[in-house]
């Protein structure tokens, strides 16, 4: 039947459409103006106003601070993740259940694009993001945001997620911890995503 | 300037009074002002309601009477809008392309009474005297498709005697919408009845409003309830100056309904 | 059952009755409108040139929406070539059919769902239930509506009339939860935990698409609880059920609609999530993709060249929060899972202004004209219900209402076409309406427009009209 729903939608489509194509410039996003400082600023301080917990860290501190955050925890670490920031290893294994990913308190990954106009990091679930379900089930989600990743806007972040895009990876856009407004409009934090958000940004 | 009164067929044939006052207010501020005996209405209430084919002779009559106007004003903001916004898709819809070329024209020369004074004449003090206690609602059209602005209120701060007291939720629609009043009056009275509850709120003695059929809504709600707080088009008050008796029958021509509903 | 569809039971007017005398639903209806309201407009004052991202976001739907056969095949192709698997559904039955012939292929007995208004629209619940399979609203506020056997009336919030004391009792009868307070954060939680065990255990799950790439064959569906997340990542089949006007044509079109909708909607620089997937990814997510392309209607809408714009719509709700009608009557007045000024256009197109309770809808505004202003993607809102309002009535059946008001507004026109009869007909109103004023205004008119004088006085004609006084003292400048 879905053939012939097909010609039929199709040719409903052309039948409906009189004018003709109508054509979109798509010039180039420009890059952002601002000094690198002011939009790591921006993100920092936009990612905490959605309760995202951020801490910020030298390069030389990172390792500590991961430590220092994470310790007593039993953390879960996707594959790719660099070995050198968290001295434990990865403990991600295709195999692995989503009963089992329940069993650790937290996971740690990187991100692939951070955005300052919102506050936003995002993963394309490459090397040391893991795949999706990673940073969905454990209750608490780390995540090293380098602070070259950060872009000014909207924009620019889907520039740059172009490649991995056309490449077939999925995305996930996270905004603070998961949220609900459903009751009468107050924020709740923590429906079922993990309810702990913690960005940690490398200058 | 040579200026075509348009009074749209409400104020002509119930609120008189707010076309004359326009009238001697564009003269005193030094224009000729014309009234085309042949005008009747802009067949915005046809239009709006659905009887669109009703509507088209109307726009066609309204083109013919006006076709030769320097510039139109009228003291409605919904009824200008209906002529520059509507008019054009009016004809597109009816596929009529010499009546769109007229009514993008004639749309450009037609202008609500505040926009008329603040962004033609660029007048902001038009000389009136109107020792009340004041506050403004501005209408849907005149806001949202004109774009006004803040014109009406330049004008009532320069009037002197005038205390200007903020509508709270001004932007807030009073729910009248012409026939959309008579086919969901319940829908409309709980609109109104929020509106009457802002004006009532400022303590002003009346409210007023670039649009007579706005404040018949409104007017109608407070008269209802006997708040004994009336309502004035704006173009009385801009009209009215210190050596007209303030309090006369004619400055507050619009609130007499509230006024002897309370005896 | 959060089942809906698209047919009002009954006319708007009839219907808003009900909303209005509740005054529990008005107080919440207000106080959630107003505050989303006040929200959206710092998100929106944020962004440095709004207008602009508004008209780009009209200028991306419109050129997607003029090129849309050669869109969707792109589409197809792509998500196939990722693994997808691509539906065509020419209407609600067909879509349905779709859908559980999946479901039922894999032996599911309860699916998980991603609040989606296309699969109310469709009413996917009802059908899957009379296949003995039990759809599972993990949305917040669907699961209230669904436990509560109510409908939503709200695109974004769909619980919106209900209070927290409500959803307390409903959830401690439904869910046999243990509710100490009616704190929102408690009763989240306990939502929470029937939830996550549905989640771990459920093998399909259906969605919506909020927006689709052609050109890459993916999929994006925004969402705040991270209920999507789960639906989107852990079974092992997932269906989306999309309406073929959601398609972008490229990757990079994208943009402005991850600015316009949060801000829109729910007044937020950006929701906490939002994925996006291309067909299957393997060993990441379910490993079956089906993607249903749904017609219910639109391509009528598709063929109205001055209603066309109405295909534009991202479900945002602004136009719904801004509505002084809506915050009113609330959203089941509008008997569709489409409410509000944009259900006011879109439900009685999908229908083909065939439906004589949803040809009411047109008529169920003032014209204010405060959607079309909050609207992300620049539908004129108001002229398109005008619009409408033109192609029904000369359709209207000819029950006694109609007839009366079709005369009288003939009969108007009549008079307007010549100023001798205008001016004849307002000396015969002056002598007529004399026995309905009393103390100088008029209290109550007959038939049709009893409506108007049952809450508000009417100002009676006055001695003399504007024309006669104008002859009298004015005379004109020459």
């Amino acid at each position: 039947m879905t053939s012939e729903a097909r010609l039929e939608i199709l040719t409903r489509i052309h039948r409906a459409a009189a004018g003709p194509n109508l054509e979109i410039e798509r010039p180039p996003i420009p890059a952002s103006t601002r000094q690198r400082a002011e939009i790591v600023a921006q993100f920092a301080e936009y990612a905490a106003e959605y309760r995202a917990e951020v801490h910020r860290a030298s390069g030389a501190d990172l390792p500590a601070l991961l430590a220092g955050l994470l310790s007593g925890q039993n953390v879960l670490i996707p594959e790719g993740f660099p070995a050198q920031l968290f001295p434990q290893p990865a403990t991600h294994k295709p195999q692995t259940t989503h009963a089992d990913l329940a069993a650790y308190d937290a996971v740690l990954t990187t991100c692939a694009v951070a955005i300052a106009e919102t506050g936003t990091v995002v993963l394309d679930h490459g090397a040391g993001q893991g795949r999706r379900a990673l940073t969905l089930i454990p209750d608490w989600h780390v995540c090293v945001v380098r602070s070259e990743q950060v872009v000014d806007s909207v924009p620019e972040a889907v520039a740059a997620l172009q490649a991995a895009v056309l490449a077939g990876r999925p995305l996930t856009w996270i905004s603070g911890p998961s949220a609900t407004s459903d009751i009468e409009l107050s924020r709740v934090e923590g429906v079922h995503g993990p309810r702990r958000l913690s960005i940690v940004v490398v200058d | 300037m040579k200026i075509d009164l348009f009074i749209t067929c409400l104020n002509d044939a119930l609120f008189p009074q707010t076309g004359l006052a326009m009238a001697r207010l564009l003269r005193r501020l030094g224009h000729q002002v014309r009234f085309n005996e042949a005008q009747t209405c802009c067949g915005q209430m046809h239009f709006n309601t659905g009887y669109q084919r009703e509507a088209l002779p109307l726009i066609r009559k309204f083109v013919n009477d006006f076709r030769n106007a320097e510039v139109i004003v009228a003291p409605s903001g919904s009824c200008v809008a209906f002529v520059r916004d509507l008019y054009p898709k009016a004809a597109e819809w009816a596929g009529d392309d010499d009546l769109l070329r007229e009514v993008t024209e004639l749309g450009k020369r037609t202008y609500e009474l505040s926009e008329f004074l603040i962004k033609v004449l660029k007048v902001e003090d038009v000389g009136a005297y109107y020792p009340h206690r004041v506050t403004y609602h501005p209408t849907c059209h005149a806001a949202r498709l004109l774009r006004v602005g803040d014109a009406p209120l330049r004008l009532l701060k320069n009037v002197r005697g005038l205390t200007l007291v903020e509508l709270p939720a001004s932007e807030q629609c009073c729910g009248f919408g012409g026939t959309f009043s008579v086919k969901n009056p319940e829908t409309s009275t709980a609109m109104l009845a929020d509106k009457v509850q802002s004006v009532m709120s400022t303590g002003a003695e009346c409210c007023t409003a670039g649009d007579n059929s706005c404040l018949m809504h409104i007017g109608g709600g407070l008269s209802r309830l006997q708040s004994g707080v009336g309502v004035v088009h704006l173009a009385e008050i801009l009209a009215s100056t210190e050596s007209m008796s303030a309090g006369s029958s004619e400055t507050i021509g619009a609130m007499q309904v509230s006024a002897e509903a309370l005896l | 059952m959060s089942a809906g569809g698209i047919h009002p039971a009954r006319p708007f007017p009839e219907a808003a009755r009900d909303t209005l005398q509740d005054a529990q639903m008005r107080r919440n209806l207000k106080h959630a409108t107003t505050t989303i309201r006040e929200k959206r407009f710092r998100a929106v004052a944020e962004l440095p040139d709004w207008e602009a991202l508004r008209t780009r976001g009209a200028e991306l739907k419109d050129a997607a929406l003029s090129d849309l056969a050669e869109q969707l095949l792109t589409l197809e192709t792509a998500v196939k070539r990722r693994g997808g698997q691509v539906h065509w559904a020419r209407d609600a039955a067909e879509a349905c059919r779709i859908v559980t012939d999946l479901a039922a292929s894999h032996g599911a007995r309860e699916i998980i769902k991603v609040k989606s208004i296309t699969s109310d629209e469709i009413e996917l619940n009802a059908a899957l239930e009379k296949r003995g399979i039990q759809a599972i609203e993990t949305d917040l506020a669907e699961l209230i509506v669904q436990l509560a056997g109510d409908t939503p009336s709200h695109i974004l919030v769909p619980a919106i009339h209900k209070n927290r004391a409500e959803i307390r009792d409903l959830f401690r009868r439904k869910l046999g939860a243990e509710l100490l307070t009616d704190e929102p954060k408690v009763l989240a939680e306990a939502a929470r935990l029937y939830l996550r065990e549905k989640f771990l255990s459920t093998k399909v799950a259906v969605s919506g698409a909020n927006f689709a790439i052609a050109e890459s064959g993916t999929v994006c569906i925004v969402e705040s609880e991270g209920n999507g997340r789960m639906c989107l990542t852990l079974p092992d089949v997932l269906i989306s059920v999309m309406g073929i006007e959601k398609v972008l044509p490229q990757w990079a079109d994208i943009a402005p609609f991850m600015q316009l909708l949060p801000r829109s909607s729910t007044a937020e620089r950006m929701n906490p999530y939002t994925s996006f997937w291309s067909g299957v990814t393997p060993g990441d997510g379910p490993q079956e993709f089906h993607l249903v392309l749904l017609d219910n209607g639109r391509t009528d809408v598709l063929a109205d060249e001055a209603a066309r714009q109405t295909l534009r719509c991202i479900r945002c709700s602004a136009c719904l929060n801004v509505c002084p009608v809506y915050e009113r009557a609330g959203g089941h007045a509008y008997g569709s899972v489409y409410p509000g000024p944009i259900g006011a256009i879109l439900t009685p197109q999908l229908l083909q202004l065939e439906d004589e309770n949803a040809n009411t809808l047109p008529w169920a505004s003032s014209l204010c004209g405060a959607c079309y202003d909050a609207c992300p993607v620049k539908i004129n809102i108001p002229e398109i219900l005008i619009y409408l309002r033109g192609q029904i009535t000369p359709h209207k059946s000819h029950n006694l209402e109609n007839t009366v008001e079709s005369i009288a507004m003939k009969t108007a026109a009549w008079i307007f076409n010549e100023p001798f009869r205008f001016e004849g007909a307002l000396k015969l109103a002056r002598t007529g309406q004399g026995p309905l004023v009393q103390h100088g205004a008029i209290h109550a008119l007959p038939g049709l427009l009893g409506g108007w004088t049952s809450s508000r006085n009417l100002p009676p004609f006055p001695a003399k009209s504007f024309r006669e006084l104008w002859r009298e003292e004015g005379q004109n400048d020459e």
